[in-house]
């Protein structure tokens, strides 16, 4: 179908999920990617599942339709597993990164992946994390930062570039100093099996 | 047409409609009128961001519905404003009987159409319902297929609508959320190479001139409508040149091309989808997929609806065999959409003339994929094949 990665963000309104397309596509876009970031709307109440996606190449996308087939997946409210399919359209060797106390072994299970050796599952405590450095509840920064980890479709410098060069003048520089520490400490918490 | 640039480092990642009210930005129209909503409501929020924080000089005329922002778009046209606004779905329809005002008056407004459905049943989504309803209105109407797209032709726009062998009003349209809320790679252009691009405006009337006083919108009765009206379906011919000429120069200027459609592959293509805006991207993705396995397909994307480039689209597909008009709208007339009709009538009299056959895709947002793209090629080549055309007008992307 095409040279690039397709990522999905699984969370609930509010949580940052569409920021944390944005910025994704923002940082890659910094590496010399050709990258898409779009959110899918619904009724737009706080609390409710929402998902965003990404599409990052080498190459200009041409394509311009919904993303249904992830190779990664961000799951940013671990309370979605069982409400929504986070495995939903993803290949065997699908990526999965939670934000989640829980060790990698105990969310296989969860995500029904139990057996299916080829799909990576990661865990990061994101909401933690975020708490600590940015003093809110703001998953997003850190998942990011996990995801810089995992894969490599971004670098860790892109993302904490992007951040200090766009968001600067939206928030206060304690914010980005937090939101920096937290893009910091999920590239470093993230774990896997 | 526009040059796909290999190199991201003058890039940045903009939606649509930040593209769109970024070009607003620095076009700097002396008039913005406007009324928010769903999915344009981000241009106007973030024009009014600029305006707020004294990055343009306009006069934000924040009005009380869509009917008076574009009323106040054409008081302030005649007055000899440079103008703009921006809207979607209902609002546009609200404007209604205002467009052919802004159009009659010979107004050169500049409207970003962000494209949407049409209530009911109540629909935020992508598809082409507002603007082809608009089709009759007067104005000009470019589509954009990409965000990129949608900012060069906000600049284009100006130029072309202040022509003085045109003085009409023009409608850029861009697709609602998987442009304008999508954020991509766009090279956006310095300041000042736009201001000189689109020049400074001098309305050729002004109502402020009272040295020079002029009436806008008489009462004309059997003895001058017609005639009035024949200027402006001339002016709407002689666009045609304005726009090439607008494109050549934003070309040499800038070196991303465009005229009034974009052909892709179609060297000796058996058959060919046409298709406007974001879904001609996918489209190319199952021309590609296509190609690579020997079958002979291609893929013309119009740029220009109005005028409608009848001769250039007939040039295009003459040579094969079979064609699809995709519309994103349906003319509820029981003969597809209206690109298909548009099309379908530019190919009558030919030689050899291709089957033309109409399908309509994605109302209200419904995905269009790279697999349904493909159906519609492997139709197209069995007509090629047989001679048989089983359904002239169909939908597809509909659950049966």
């Amino acid at each position: 179908m095409g040279d690039y990665i397709e990522v999905r963000w699984h969370g609930r309104a509010q949580q940052g999920v569409v920021t944390a397309a944005k910025v994704l596509g923002e940082a890659a876009l910094m590496m010399g990617k050709f990258v898409q970031a779009f959110p899918e709307f619904g009724p737009e109440r706080m609390g409710a599942p929402v998902r965003a996606y990404n599409r990052i190449s080498d190459e200009p996308i041409r394509l311009h339709g919904q993303v249904t087939n992830p190779s990664i997946v961000l799951i940013v409210d671990p309370t979605l597993i069982g409400t929504v399919d986070p495995c939903e359209g993803t290949p065997e060797d699908g990526v999965f990164i939670i934000n989640t106390p829980a060790g990698a072994a105990v969310m296989r299970d969860k995500l029904g992946l139990a057996g299916k050796g080829q799909a990576k599952v990661y865990t990061v405590d994101a909401s933690k994390i975020s708490t600590e450095s940015i003093g809110r509840h703001i998953p997003n920064t850190s998942m990011l930062g996990a995801l810089a980890k995992v894969t490599g479709v971004v670098d860790l410098d892109s993302l904490l570039d992007d951040f200090k060069e766009n968001y600067s003048k939206k928030y206060s520089s304690k914010v980005i100093e937090g939101n920096l520490e937290a893009i910091r400490r999920g590239f470093e918490e993230v774990k896997g099996e | 047409m526009a040059v796909e640039e290999k190199n991201t480092r003058c890039q940045v990642g903009l939606t649509g409609n930040s593209a769109v009210a970024y070009a607003m930005k620095q076009i700097n129209p002396d008039v913005v009128a406007a009324y928010p909503i769903t999915p344009s409501t981000g241009v106007m929020e973030e024009f009014s961001s600029y305006h707020a924080d004294g990055k343009v000089d306009t006069e934000l005329i924040t009005v009380e519905s869509e009917h008076s922002a574009m009323s106040a778009c054409v008081g302030a046209a005649a007055a000899g404003a440079r103008v703009m606004t921006a809207t979607s779905s209902q609002g546009l329809a609200l404007m209604w009987e205002v467009l052919y005002i802004a159009s009659g008056m010979r107004l050169p407004i500049v409207l970003a159409c962000v494209n949407r459905a049409l209530s009911a049943p109540i629909n935020i989504h992508c598809d082409h319902s507002d603007s082809m309803g608009a089709r009759d209105s007067g104005w000009i109407q470019l589509y954009s297929e990409t965000v990129q797209e949608a900012y060069d032709n906000m600049l284009q726009a100006v130029r072309i609508a202040e022509h003085p062998d045109v003085l009409l009003p023009v409608m850029i349209c861009l697709d609602g959320f998987i442009t304008s809320h999508a954020i991509e790679n766009l090279c956006t252009l310095s300041d000042s190479e736009i201001k000189e691009f689109i020049g400074q405006y001098k309305p050729r009337h002004s109502l402020l001139d009272t040295d020079n006083p002029v009436t806008f919108g008489a009462l004309t009765l059997q003895d001058n409508y017609i005639e009035i009206k024949r200027q402006q379906s001339q002016a709407m011919d002689m666009a045609k040149d304005v726009i090439l000429s607008v494109g050549k120069d934003f070309e040499d200027s800038f070196g991303r091309e465009y005229g009034f459609l974009e052909s892709y592959r179609m060297e000796g293509a058996d058959v060919a989808i046409v298709i406007l805006s974001s879904a001609a991207g996918t489209t190319k993705v199952a021309v590609d997929e296509l190609r690579r396995s020997g079958k002979n397909v291609g893929l013309v994307r119009p740029r220009v609806f109005r005028p409608f480039p009848y001769k250039e689209l007939s040039e295009e597909l003459k040579g094969v065999k079979a064609v699809a008009v995709l519309d994103r709208v349906d003319s509820m007339s029981s003969f597809g959409g209206p690109l298909f009709v548009e099309t379908r009538s530019a190919m009558y009299g030919l030689e050899n003339a291709p089957a033309v056959i109409g399908r309509v895709f994605g109302l209200g947002g419904r995905d269009y994929r790279v697999a349904d793209a493909v159906d519609v090629f492997e139709l197209l080549l069995n007509i090629k094949d047989t001679g048989n055309v089983d359904k002239v007008v169909d939908y597809i992307t509909v659950r049966e």
